[in-house]
Parts: structure tokens; sequence; C-alpha cells
């Protein structure tokens, strides 16, 4: 029998009621699954369902339909499972400026989760709390800790504020860390400081990592394996070779062109933006603004009414590259 | 940081107290006017507590009453007498104590009221938040006096019944300023964070939420205890007081019923109507400048 | 010819509690007509003061040395009236944050007529509403959408709004401060792409400030990096990003990664250490304490911005070995 990943959603669906009263499917039906010691990277522009999807993963969310499963067993909501999920699975959330308490001290954002859990109890070595602060703010990469402990947020440095949230996450000891935009509001210099963390904490800590980004940079800089995401469902997953070097979705090509700096292989941008959840169109959800679908390479491979009318399936979460998409599965493509 | 290493959580947190002191206070004594009211409070209740000192408590005692009939300020009675021939000094130093008294415990009352409601009615959704506010705004809109006189005529003249009814009349403003803020700061990620560590509502309301608002708390107290002045005044000056003590209201009272607006007896109307502006400016003053000091939304301007 | 816009030393000082900071420090840059220049740098290097005193719009307590230049004049000494025609009519600024800097209560086409009505208050009603419909087609939104209110706006569409504004009174200079911050790789390229295209017609010169040095190497002709207030290297886009000579100009190009580059693979190029404090900054080179090609020399003096085959760099090592 094989192992179950440490985590994975199955079937997931997210619908949200707007204010008008119209439901907007933020997730319309994703599997993925992250195993140990893996780097999984959530890729796509806002309004994807990429931070819904983490949400759903750490139990934030709880999905309308489909399940998450932590190594195999579904989670469950009840307040005390909730507590226990979260000592396995941590997340570091957008915004490190504001994921800190302005009131509270480094030391006091570091201990939270620590005196939540009771970790000191817990302790096999028998450390004190401080001494389980450091050792996690040291893990992170703030040394030495002892100088930061008293220091408000207000007065540390952005990629200081992501290290401590990142310590925070790390006191618990979990198995798994979801990073939603890791580094989106760094600057650059810090960026490489962050990831290389990520990096080196699976690696050192064997920790599995799940990557939210709309940064291709970024995934291609650590992420082991890549999902796109777009409206809602994953439209392409594979490793991360597979996805960014050989992209067979025309959605995950288009958002390959316009990475700044890339030697535009054929400058591909897309009209309009992402569509309002509340109103998913038919067939394949990309079609309105498909480039192939646009220019008659779906109507000469003969799929341009599946594009419009045929939904396409779900795509399992593990395995090999696979891509949702009509043209690419067209047998004289 | 030069300071060596602290060992345990508890130093860590005394050593952040005392800081977070010391640069409130720096910040606050950049304000000039809520040093001044600082200061004409600090004289005030500096009178309130050595009142047992400045002015002998037998002095409130009609019977042992030395004086004439509503003398003007003498050499032995500097503001003069009442109608029953006692010093008006010595009753408005005695009457500094009550007055505010009455004004903290009012405050005391509805600052609670004010912050549970408006922290529960914030932080949860559903029926009870629902009904919370309802009975805020319900609060919110009967008229004050009407409702205050007969709370005072249902419970009784007493200083603790006073107390109570200023304090359950004034609290929906209070519930709704926090009630805002506890809304505004329920969306902040911190608190998503602390979702994210495993934290409960009550956690995430009293370690994350409350420390928030309190500042706020804080600020609007010192607002209300002026508040609670003026209507300790008022009530007192309808005859709705503790007809046993003396009060700043009642020597109002007192004033108004021997005519001495119309009969120009400035010194029995002026001193408490002054103390009274005073007092109420000091607290108004300071509750500004800490509101400066302590709201992190003005406070992060810089 | 005179450039659209010339600094010429430029220094910006705020005075604070804890001494003078100095948040510009001897700046030269040359924008001309029909050409993209970029200023790249990380938060607190000053490219925000620097693309404040363009317009006079920094805070009251700076202390401006050195000159802007704006079409020959210069913008820090000239009077009230003529600083006024020169906002917006000669040069116009996109604003960092979109969202903050249009009016949530009015319609987007009251706002892009704003500036039209204070320049040319002539102009008839139906004059400003076709100028209106005009600049919303030049910036790729349909003229039907001009009665909205921004919060029925995308983030990308409310950023083409704000460079309709920008080019409402057709000025020779726009600035934009982080026109893509905030936005999809996909809306930043819509956005990119609009950018260029203005230049590429109305001939207007442009200066992009931005964090990305990526996003620069895209769409500028010249790109400036900048470090602790000054210039540290200066040259074509092509030269900064592909093969930077100042070790912070390589750090920053190699922050962002080509897709497909083997040696980014599990190897994310950082730089460690914060930038200095600009109240405490460093003796010698500021950037010496973060280099890792820093030699005795560094700190002994500040190397000047010098002249290196075709470009600028401000690294005493470059051109040693």
């Amino acid at each position: 029998m094989t192992v179950p990943p440490l985590l994975e959603a199955a079937g997931v669906g997210v619908d949200f009621t707007t204010r008008a009263g119209t439901v907007a499917t933020a997730l319309d039906g994703v599997d993925v699954a992250v195993r140990s010691g893996e780097i999984l990277a959530l890729v796509g522009e806002s309004g994807s369902g990429k931070t819904t999807l983490a949400r759903t993963l750490v139990g934030l969310q709880r999905p309308t339909t489909g399940e998450v499963r932590f190594e195999g067993e579904p989670l469950s909501y009840t307040g005390r499972a909730q507590r226990r999920l979260c000592g396995e699975v941590q997340m570091v959330l957008q915004d490190a400026a504001g994921s800190l308490s302005p009131r509270q001290t480094v030391y006091e954002s570091v201990a939270e989760g620590i005196r939540l859990h009771r970790r000191v109890a817990g302790d096999p070595a028998g450390r004190t709390e401080a001494e389980l602060v450091a050792a996690a703010l040291a893990e992170a990469g703030l040394r030495p800790p002892e100088r930061i402990f008293l220091r408000y947020p207000h007065e540390l440095s952005g990629g200081q504020q992501q290290r401590v949230l990142i310590a925070g996450a790390l006191a618990l000891r979990p198995r798994l860390l979801v990073a939603d935009e890791p580094v989106s509001s760094l600057d650059a210099s810090i960026r490489g400081e962050i990831l290389g963390l990520l990096l080196g904490l699976r690696d050192s800590l064997g920790l599995g990592l799940v990557v939210v980004t709309h940064d291709l940079g970024l995934a291609w800089n650590i992420a082991d394996r890549v999902a796109v995401m777009y409206l809602g469902r994953v439209i392409e997953c594979g490793t991360t070779e597979e996805v960014l070097e050989s992209p067979q979705h025309p959605y995950t090509r288009a958002l390959l062109s316009v990475v700044p700096g890339a030697e535009r292989l054929t400058p591909l941008v897309l009209h309009g933006e992402v569509p309002d959840p509340t109103r998913i169109p038919s067939g394949c959800r990309f079609h309105p603004r498909c480039p192939s679908y646009a220019d008659g390479t779906a109507a000469g491979a003969r799929v341009a009414d599946h594009c419009r009318r045929t939904a396409l399936p779900v795509l399992a979460a593990t395995g090999n590259h696979r891509v949702a998409c009509h043209l690419a599965a067209a047998p004289d493509f | 940081m030069s300071s060596p290493a602290p060992v345990s959580a508890r130093q860590i947190t005394r050593r952040r107290r005392a800081a977070a002191w010391r640069r409130n206070w720096a910040l606050f004594r950049g304000h000039r006017t809520g040093l001044a009211g600082l200061g004409v409070l600090g004289v005030f209740v500096v009178i309130a507590l050595a009142a047992p000192l400045l002015a002998d408590a037998d002095g409130l005692r009609v019977t042992q009453a030395t004086g004439g009939v509503l003398e003007g300020p003498s050499s032995e009675f500097w503001l003069g007498t009442d109608d029953n021939g006692r010093s008006l000094l010595t009753m408005l130093i005695w009457g500094s104590r009550i007055s505010l008294l009455v004004g903290l415990l009012a405050t005391a009352i509805s600052m609670l009221i004010g912050t549970v409601v408006g922290l529960v009615s914030g932080f949860f959704e559903g029926w009870t938040s629902r009904v919370l506010y309802r009975l805020t705004e319900w609060f919110l809109v009967i008229p004050f006096l009407p409702l205050a006189i007969i709370l005072a005529v249902v419970l009784g003249r007493s200083l603790l019944n006073i107390a109570i009814v200023i304090g359950v009349t004034s609290w929906p403003a209070t519930a709704l300023l926090i009630r805002s803020q506890t809304l505004s700061i329920k969306e902040r990620p911190y608190l998503e964070r602390a979702r994210v560590l495993g934290a409960g509502r009550w956690h995430q309301m009293t370690r994350h939420v409350l420390p928030n608002v309190m500042p706020m708390v804080f600020a609007n107290t010192t607002l209300t205890v002026a508040v609670a002045i003026l209507s300790e005044t008022t009530l007192s000056f309808l005859g709705l007081g503790d007809p046993t003590r003396v009060s700043w209201g009642s020597m109002l009272e007192a004033a108004f019923g021997v005519g001495a607006m119309t009969t120009g007896m400035w010194w029995f109307i002026a001193p408490p109507g002054i103390c009274v502006v005073l007092v109420v400016l000091s607290f108004t003053l300071i509750g500004r400048a800490l509101e400066d000091v302590l709201d992190p939304r003005l406070r992060d301007r810089r | 010819m005179t450039p659209l816009l010339a600094l010429r030393g430029l220094s910006v000082a705020y005075q604070t509690g804890e001494g003078r900071l100095p948040a510009v420090r001897g700046v030269d840059l040359v924008v001309r007509a029909g050409e993209v220049v970029g200023i790249a740098g990380e938060s607190g290097c000053g490219k925000s003061t620097l693309a404040s005193t363009l317009l006079r719009l920094q805070p009251k307590d700076a202390l401006v040395e050195g000159e802007v230049l704006v079409a020959g004049r210069d913008v820090q000494t000239m009077g009230w009236g003529d600083l006024r025609a020169l906002r917006w009519a000669q040069a116009a600024i996109v604003f960092q944050g979109a969202l903050h800097s249009l009016n949530p209560v009015r319609r987007i086409e009251t706002q892009i007529a704003e500036p039209l009505r204070l320049h040319e208050p002539d102009l008839s009603a139906a004059a400003v509403s076709a100028r209106v419909a005009e600049l919303l087609e030049q910036v790729g939104l349909p003229a039907t959408r001009s009665r909205v209110y921004p919060h029925q706006l995308s983030g990308g569409q409310r950023q083409r709004v704000m460079i309709a504004m920008a080019l409402a009174c057709r000025p020779q200079l726009i600035v934009a401060d982080e026109p893509t911050t905030a936005l999809d790789v996909m809306v930043q390229a819509q956005i990119l792409d609009l950018l260029s295209g203005l230049v590429r017609d109305l001939g207007v010169g442009l200066l992009i400030i931005s964090h990305d040095l990526s996003v620069l190497s895209d769409v500028c002709d010249r790109v400036a990096v900048m470090y602790a207030g000054r210039v540290v290297e200066c040259g074509s886009a092509e030269q900064v990003f592909t093969s930077p000579t100042h070790p912070y100009a390589q750090a920053l190009a190699r922050a962002f990664p080509r897709v497909g580059d083997a040696t980014a693979r599990y190897a994310p190029a950082g730089l460690a250490g914060d930038p200095p404090d600009p109240l405490d900054l460093p003796q010698g080179c500021a950037f010496a304490p973060r280099c890792a090609r820093v030699v005795e020399a560094c700190v002994e003096e500040e190397p000047p911005l010098l002249q290196v085959g075709g470009r600028q760099s401000a690294c005493i090592r470059v051109g040693q070995a």
C-alpha cells in the first residue's frame, strides 16, 4: 500500500454567497497533494482561488464540497481537531507587517503558539519558553535571537517581520508550512534570503511546503511541483521543469511569456482580467480569454466546440504532467 | 539593544511594560493642553483627598453652622455662607469628593457595560451580536434626562444609585465606539494569524482585540468622566442627588433655591460652577491627549 | 535640444529629531522626449523622495539642493503660478496606489476632467467630455465606462484611469511611481504595454520608478539603480539587467531569475543584511557592509559615479580584476 500524502485536497470546492445573494465559486473542484519534504507552488493571478485553497488546506476555510485529508484522514472541523491540526500544519500569511499584532513584542508573537499548544510542558529536552522562542527565531535566521526579543513589529525591517512570522509557525514544530506570497511585499534583495530560508527548512527539518504565489520566478527558484490555477481550478500541474519549461496550457504559456525580464518567446498579453467567479464561463473556463481559441488554432484542431461546451475534468493531484485543455488533448495537435 | 538577554518570560513582560509606559509618558508630555489638564485635575484630586485637613467636616452640619445667613465673602468665610450659615468654601472642598467619586464610579459602570457590549457585539456574529447592537441603539436614542430621572426616582436617592443611573444611561456611546473598533480589528491579518496558531475565540478576544481597543477605552474613559460629573451636577441640581451629602450639583441647586441668580449672590453660584467646568475641562483635555498618545491610528501617522 | 527633465546634483535631506536625514545624495539624471528612463531601488533608497521633488511635491521640511529642471526651468525656484501651470500641463505624475489616489465618491469622468477644467477653463462641456472619451480610449478603457465609480473597477482598470488623468493636459513628461506594484503579472504586462505604447505614439518622456529591476528592464531605454540615496549604476536597460557591474545592481538583477535558468534552480540569490540607516551611513561606500567584494579602499572614501565603457558605475572595483 502506498503512503498517503501528508496533506491533500480531494475535489475541494468552496462557495461564497455574495452580498447581492449570488453564489461565487472560489474553488470548483481542486485536487492537490503535498508530501513531506516536498515544495508545491500554487500559481495564479488574483481571483484564481489560490489563497482560498491555502486557507482551506490549513482548515481555516471549510470546503463546501470535497474534503481535505491530513495523512489520509479527512479533517474534522470541531474546535479540538482544528487545534490539533494547527500543531501539524502552519501557515504564514501574506502581508507580514499586518500579521504581527502592533502591541506584541517579537517574543510574545513567537511565544503565542507555544503557549496555546502548551509546548513548554511537552518539550522533550525540557527547555524553557524563552529557549524555545530563541530556538525558533534562530531557525528562521534571526541570530542572535535575544537581541530582538523586545522589539515591536514596526521597529523591524520587512525581511525581519517575515522571519518572525516564520519563526512563530516553526515554534509549533509543524510538518507542513503553507506560505501565502512569502516575498511579494519584500524588497528584491531580501527576497532571495527568505526563499533560501524556506528551502533550508525543507532540507533541515524535512518540512512539506505549499507556496502560494503569482510569481513564476519564485516557483522556478524553489518549487518541486507546480499547480497553475485559473478561476478556481487547477489547469496544469506537474514538476516545475515540466510545467515551466514545456507548458501545455495556453494560459500557462501566456503567464510565462509576460514574466518581466524573461527573454520573451512571444509576448502574449491576454486581454481583460480573471472573470467574476459568480459567472464561470461554460465549457473550458479559460476559452473567452484563450489566445489559441481566439486565433483559430482550436478550431483548426476541431475542438472549438468542446472549448465552448464541454467542461473539463478535475486534474488528479499526483503523478505526471497533466493539463486541463481540450486543445492539448486533441489527437492531431 | 545592549541589555543582557532576559531569562524568564515574566521578566520580559515586565521590561516591555516599563518601556511602553515610558514611551507613552514621553508622548503625553508633548501635549501642552493634556499636561495642563493633568495639573488642574491633580489639584482637585489633592483637595478632595486632603479635605479633612483643609476644612472641618463639622462645617457641613447645619446645626453646627457658625456664620450668618447668606453672607458675602469675608476674611472668616472666604466664599461666604449659604442659607444655613455654613461656609461655602468648606462645602466646596467636601463637595469635590462627592462629585469626583460619583463621576469615577459612574464612569466605571458605564465603561464596563460599554466595553463588554461593544466587544461582544463586534466580535461575534449572529443573533447575540444583533440583539446587543439593537439594545445599544435603543439606549442611545432614549433621551437621557427623562430616563435618568425615572431611574433615580425608582432606585431612590443615594450616592451609589446616582452613579448607577448615570452609568446605565451613558454606556451606549462607548459601546458603539468599541464595536466599530472591534469590527475593524477583527479583519486584521494578525487575528487570522492567531486563528492559524489555533487560538480560540476567547484567546483572540482577550489577547488581540482587547489590548488593541483598550487605548480607545482609556481615552474614552476620561471623556466619559467629564460627562458623568456634568450629569451628576444636573441630577443634583434637579434635586435627585443624595440629600445627605453636599456635592457641587447640590450646591448649585441650593443657590438656585435661594434665588442667588436673581439677587446677584455670585459667590454662591460661581465657585461650584467654575469647579465643575474646570474638572470637566481637565478630563476632556487629558482625554484628547490620551487619544492621541494611545490610538495607534493617530500615532502611526509619522 | 533641452531635455524634458534634468536633475543636476540633486540632494534632499529631512530635518528630524535625531539629526539631518539625507534621503537623496547628489543625483544627476536626464530624460529626453520619447525616452523611457527607470529608477530602480529598494524601499528607503530615496527614489520616492526624488520623485516628489520633480513637481515640488516634497514635504515642507525637506531641504533641497541642486537643480530640478523641467523643460529647462528650475521647478524648485519658480513662482507658484508657473509651478501650477507646469504641474499636469508639462509634467504629470501617476501615483503609487491607484485605489487611494482616486476619490471614491466621484465618477471617473469627473476625476479625469478635473485637470482639464483647471488648466483649460475655456473648454466647453462637450469638448471636455469628448476629450475624456478620447483619453479613456487611449488607455484601453471603453468610453462607455466613464460614468462608473472607482470601486466598480479592478486594480488594473483603476491604474488605467490614473494614467488617463496624467495624460489629460497633454504633458511632455510623465512620472510613474511604482505603476505596477500590487498588480498581477498579466495586468502588469498590460499596463507596461500601455505605457510603452504611449511613449511610442505620443513621443512623451517617461520616468518609471520601481523596486523591480526586471520590470524596468522590459520597458526602459536607460535604468539608474539607486542605493542609500545615490545612483550606483546607470546605463542601458539591457546592460544594467543582463551584465551589471556594481555588486548591488548585480544582486538586484539576480533576485529575479529567468525561468529555465538552471543556475537559479533551488538557488535563490539573495543579499544578506539590511539597507543602511540614513542617519548613520557607513564610512566610505554605503554598500560596503553588505558587499562580498569589499576591499580596504572601499571603506575609506565613497566612490564617485564613474564612466566605464558606455555606462556609469560607482564601484571602485569595476574594471579591476
